[in-house]
């Protein structure tokens, strides 16, 4: 993301809506500035700040002459007045960034908006956990922080090493160059997104001990982690399998996802060899 | 949409807040799925949802290309459900959230009714969510749970900044904006109900609960934390 400096007129509303808090008004050119380093290519600023097409000349000669006064003029604090905002043409590395930090763009790798992963909310259908399986959402820079992918991969080595299984529908294990190791890829390092999702699976045995290791590494990651846990219930909806772990573990769950079963296969199913597609209507 | 697991608060602030999406899975039932789509949103509107969205084109309140600069005098702050549902493109994710238990769980009946065939799922309390899929006569097929937030927390702003801000999980309302709105609404230049509307523009997805947000910029008005 760029500001136009022929456009921007300092007003600063812009350096409110950051989430990163990569904008300010430099105060040598007198223009908002974006810290490129910091800049996580999230565009809240591009996509939600309202935008006027008021001419920028006249909007300084008006600041200038409240400031005079020293009167301070009250807008509307959501607005870009003069349109200043304008997206980059990003090239690889940095659209990593925009990939993991703009909600609206899709992960090409997964085809799924946000943060590219589906976890159980469709597991209905997917059944990426199965019975006697927990799913773990590790999310790193969430909330408003921000990670650099050097910082997880330092968790990536850590769950490799003890020889967990990275999902594969998930464009942060994309990004790795050996599955087996955690290793990232050399040249997206020293990107920094809005967040990440880690995502694994492993039995149910072993939940305890995946959340020890996590409470272990995350000290060694300069962010915030959220943690997610998923599971399967049982024939009749109940689950009383991992929530009695983490009540142990001495978690108090206030709030939770849940997924109503209600998802079925429609997709057209090719037949082997024929080319031809028929319907199948599978219960989730 | 683990944008909407992670909001924080305690079980009881989450009252006032209900969320039920529907969800296409790519390869599995993405298919002819827009109509879905917009039915399920369809069928939430008798219920009298306080935002409706998609992660492709935003909630029912969004920010303009082209505002008049006579907005910021006189602004229309009118939700626009109507747009979100004629708007819907692409097999993603909608999103109805609902102020109140009793709503939720009727919606939810109804669209487990429409066997829609989409996977629906509903983030709130664990206890909230229970009762309303017992209602809906629903036996529920995978659960997440939110473990909170760990590691740096010293990196995090105080609780009632953090509950306005994590009501978009993606991160679009920045804890500035929302510390910002708290001290406008301290400083009386704002209304709560104008506070709230800056802010659910920003939310990419519809999933910010602006009675929630209404309810927390109330509460700090009178004492910030």
């Amino acid at each position: 993301m760029k500001i136009n400096p022929d456009k921007c007129v300092a007003c600063g509303n812009c350096t409110y809506v950051c989430p990163m808090g990569a904008i300010y008004i430099d105060p040598v050119i007198k223009r908002a500035t974006i810290n490129r380093d910091e800049c996580v290519e999230c565009y809240a600023c591009y996509n939600g700040l309202s935008v006027e097409h008021m001419n920028p000349s006249l909007v300084r000669t008006v600041r200038k002459i409240l400031q005079l006064g020293r009167v301070r003029f009250d807008p509307e604090p959501d607005v870009c007045p003069t349109a200043a905002f304008e997206p980059d043409e990003l090239q690889w590395p940095r659209v990593i960034r925009r990939a993991f930090s703009d909600p609206r763009a899709t992960h090409e790798s997964t085809g799924v908006q946000g943060r590219g992963t589906e976890e159980v909310k469709t597991n209905d259908v997917t059944h990426r956990v199965k019975e006697g399986e927990v799913g773990f959402t590790i999310e790193f820079g969430r909330p408003g922080v921000g990670v650099w992918l050097r910082d997880i991969q330092k968790m990536t080595w850590a769950l490799a090493k003890a020889g967990v299984a990275f999902e594969k529908k998930n464009p942060f294990t994309l990004l790795m160059t050996d599955v087996t190791t955690g290793t990232l890829r050399e040249d997206v390092l020293n990107e920094k997104v809005m967040s990440a999702i880690v995502e694994i699976k492993v039995g149910v045995e072993r939940t305890e001990e995946i959340i020890q290791l996590v409470h272990r590494v995350e000290k060694e990651v300069n962010t915030v982690v959220s943690l997610g846990v998923g599971t399967r219930c049982d024939e009749h909806g109940d689950e009383n399998v991992v929530a009695p772990i983490l009540k142990r573990l001495g978690y108090k769950i206030e709030r939770a996802k849940t997924n109503m079963g209600l998802g079925k296969i429609t997709n057209p199913v090719e037949v082997k060899g024929t080319g031809q597609k028929i319907e199948l209507v599978k219960e989730g | 949409m683990t944008n909407t697991l992670h909001r924080y608060g305690s079980a009881e602030s989450f009252d006032d807040d209900y969320i039920v999406f529907a969800t296409p899975s790519n390869g599995k039932n993405d298919v002819d799925s827009i109509p879905k789509l917009k039915k399920f949103l369809e069928m939430a509107l008798p219920f009298k949802p306080v935002n409706i969205g998609d992660p492709v084109h935003g909630g029912a309140l969004r920010p303009s290309r082209e505002l008049q600069t006579s907005a910021n005098w006189k602004r229309d702050f009118t939700p626009d459900f109507r747009a979100v549902i004629d708007g819907i493109n692409e097999p993603a994710s909608v999103v109805a959230i609902f102020d109140n238990q009793l709503a939720a769980e009727q919606f939810l009946k109804v669209a487990a009714e429409a066997d829609l065939g989409l996977s629906v799922n509903m983030s709130a309390s664990v206890e909230g969510a229970e009762e309303c899929f017992k209602f809906a006569g629903i036996t529920r097929h995978s659960v997440g749970y939110s473990l909170g937030f760990e590691g740096a927390t010293e990196k995090l702003p105080n609780t009632q900044i953090l509950t306005l801000s994590t009501m978009c999980g993606h991160g679009m309302i920045s804890s500035s904006l929302a510390k910002k709105m708290v001290d406008w609404v301290k400083e009386g230049r704002r209304t709560p109900e104008e506070a709230v509307t800056y802010m659910t523009r920003f939310c990419s997805c519809g999933v910010f609960n602006p009675v929630r947000a209404k309810r927390v910029l109330e509460e700090a008005r009178k004492k910030m934390e």
